[in-house]
């Protein structure tokens, strides 16, 4: 090898290290300027919407994992979203244990359970997958719904309390909750972000685009499958126990329905799936979007506001299939 | 139990089996044609029952004899949604296999907000019909008329399949799933073969749905769970194979009725899935599909 290579090796090892830091300050200037946000905004029905809003970025972002990443599209996240929701609950009403920490059990548990499932599934190819993931969830559905210990139909309900930091209920105020939902996606995001450079990262990429020449170069497609389920799943179950104590009251519908697993998807495709801002970026259009329209046009039950979301979600899919985050970025690399 | 219970329980589900065949065929032979599956299929489902429903007010005729308009109708309408979304959705090059999955995800949502808007969520259902509230007592096996009708018409819809394959469509259609390139080179349009196909997928899940109406509600979230119920039975028989839809939809049928008789009615579909799973897990495409 001649010095120049290496020079040039070298420079571009350099300019890869910057982009990189620049990534970082990027963040922590977004993510300051949005901490800024409820200083402007005191409506509660606003403060409502931006909470949503990070909560799911969070969510999409832990779904982006799995899907964008490792390229396994899952149908089926809200079995995961729910057993956070379900796990915080449980151990808060019935025995008295901080959300804080049910959250981490309902996140375990998640893990255990994708890697469990993902034995099953991850030898399916494509919409195999993505069909398995659904059904999958859908039992765990109509399990819980029959479930008297976990509430069956009826749910459960949380106590009202004292409003407390130990048990996250906060009836007077929302601001707390914006800021646990900004610290998750804040969390999250990290994760990806450092994940994506490390071997893992080079690995789910690599079964994404063409798994059989990843496993011929030596890359372990099922074990990394394994290690995005697991990485996934245990996030969007957090997110899961985190939206319980917000609402306060769960039921099988309102936390593990198909409708969720569509929404969690969702903001990482709209933004683009596979990168670190397209989740946050689908969240950021989608989610007040849909919320505002619910509010404004559907609260009859008119559909109107069910038009103006297959509307929007089809074309987007169709006019920008790489996802909205391509507008904004330039085609970075270059010559590289 | 007696046996003849038993016996009971395995007729209805074999006709619900065989109604179950005939909403998924239409998925796997779309799927077959072009490897698009179509996520809008049981609102294609849910269409065909208003059209049904709708007819049958306007015109006061029964259910059967507005069948065949509605079979042409939504052949159109399935034609229509390749040549509008599904056309455009297949030329993307980045994300090609989500790029379908979200845009016939959100015609799904698109769809069930259009009939929201315009039928309410309100529950419908034809109230008088010649065969509607009569059953079939033989020997002491009482089964309802729609559903015996409904597998009568999923086994003719069958056995017209099977003969499609040799006419000259049927011909260009295969040779268009085996070589999209080479068919153009003898002249065949290979997007007029796949707008006939989305018909032809739409028409049999249409045909579906005009038996469904007669004793099922009909609201706009009516779709969501026979679709679910499709995808189970398309991807058990193998995805592309329309004997595998069949084969799959009898053992759905069978399956969830047997289910019922051992657990509450509310998991009747647990049955179903768990089965799917298995099975998938042994076969990864299928009974009848091609890896």
């Amino acid at each position: 090898m001649t010095d120049s290579t290496l020079t040039s090796l070298k420079l571009r090892g350099d300019a890869f290290i910057a982009k990189r830091r620049r990534q970082l300050v990027v963040a922590a200037l977004v993510f300051a300027a949005v901490a800024c946000l409820p200083l402007g905004i005191r409506d509660v029905y606003l403060q409502n919407v931006l909470i949503l809003t990070l909560l799911y970025a969070a969510v999409s972002q832990s779904w982006n994992v799995l899907g964008g990443y490792c390229g396994q599209i899952s149908l089926g996240h809200a079995l995961y979203f729910g057993i956070g929701a379900y796990a915080a609950s449980v151990l808060y009403v019935n025995y008295d244990i901080v959300p804080w920490f049910g959250m981490v059990v309902g996140g375990v548990l998640s893990a255990v359970l994708a890697v469990g499932l993902g034995f099953m599934t991850f030898r399916l190819k494509g919409h195999y997958f993505a069909i398995a993931t659904l059904v999958i969830a859908e039992i765990g559905l109509v399990l819980v719904h029959n479930w008297d210990f976990v509430g069956g139909a009826l749910g459960i309900q949380w106590p009202f309390g004292q409003d407390s930091i130990w048990t996250l209920q906060f009836a007077r105020d929302k601001v707390p909750y914006f800021y646990f939902a900004l610290g998750l996606l804040v969390v999250v995001w990290l994760v990806t972000y450092f994940i994506e450079n490390s071997r893992w990262g080079f690995w789910w990429r690599a079964v994404k685009d063409d798994p059989e020449a990843a496993e011929s170069l030596g890359v372990e497609v099922f074990r990394s499958k394994l290690a995005a389920a697991a990485v996934s799943a245990f996030f969007t179950a957090v997110g899961g126990g985190f939206y319980a104590a917000f609402v306060s009251y769960i039921d099988p519908e309102s936390v593990m329905s198909f409708r969720f697993s569509l929404l969690f998807a969702l903001p990482a495709v709209l933004g683009g799936i596979g990168t670190l801002w397209g989740a946050p970026l689908g969240a950021a259009i989608l989610i007040p979007l849909t919320e505002i329209t619910r509010s404004y046009l559907g609260g009859s039950g008119s559909g109107l506001d069910l038009i103006i979301y297959g509307a929007l979600i089809m074309v987007v899919a169709l006019a920008k299939p790489e996802g909205l985050l391509s507008l904004f970025t330039r085609k970075s690399g270059g010559k590289a | 139990m007696t046996a003849q219970a038993l016996i009971q329980v395995l007729a209805s589900g074999l006709l619900m089996g065989l109604i179950y065949a005939l909403i998924a065929v239409g998925l796997s032979l779309i799927f077959g044609l072009m490897d698009v599956v179509n996520f809008a299929h049981g609102e294609f489902l849910m269409i065909a029952m208003y059209a049904t429903f709708g007819l049958v007010l306007w015109t006061t005729l029964d259910p059967i004899v507005v069948a065949p308009f509605v079979v042409g109708l939504m052949f159109c309408a399935g034609a229509f949604v390749y040549v509008a979304v599904v056309r455009y959705a297949m030329r993307t090059k980045a994300n090609a296999g989500m790029v379908q999955i979200f845009s016939t995800f959100g015609l799904a949502i698109l769809i069930q907000g259009g009939a929201q808007y315009f039928f309410t969520p309100d529950y419908r259902s034809i109230k008088t019909s010649w065969l509607g509230g009569h059953t079939l007592d033989l020997f002491g096996i009482f089964l309802p008329w729609p559903q015996i009708y409904g597998g009568l018409i999923s086994i003719a819809a069958f056995a017209a399949l099977s003969l499609i394959s040799r006419t000259d469509f049927g011909k260009a259609l295969e040779a268009t799933r085996e070589d999209q390139g080479a068919v153009a080179l003898v002249g065949i349009d290979r997007n007029k073969v796949f707008a006939i196909g989305w018909g032809l997928g739409a028409a049999l899940v249409g045909l579906a749905g005009t038996v469904l109406a007669i004793f099922y509600y009909i609201h706009p979230q009516v779709g969501a769970t026979f679709g679910t119920i499709a995808y189970v039975t398309v991807a058990l028989g193998g995805f592309g194979s329309v004997f595998g839809a069949l084969v799959a939809g009898i053992i759905v049928g069978l399956v969830e009725a047997i289910t019922a008789l051992i657990l509450p009615p509310t998991m009747k579909a647990v049955g179903i899935f768990a089965l799917y799973l298995a099975v998938v897990f042994f076969r990864p495409s299928g009974l009848f599909g091609k890896l």
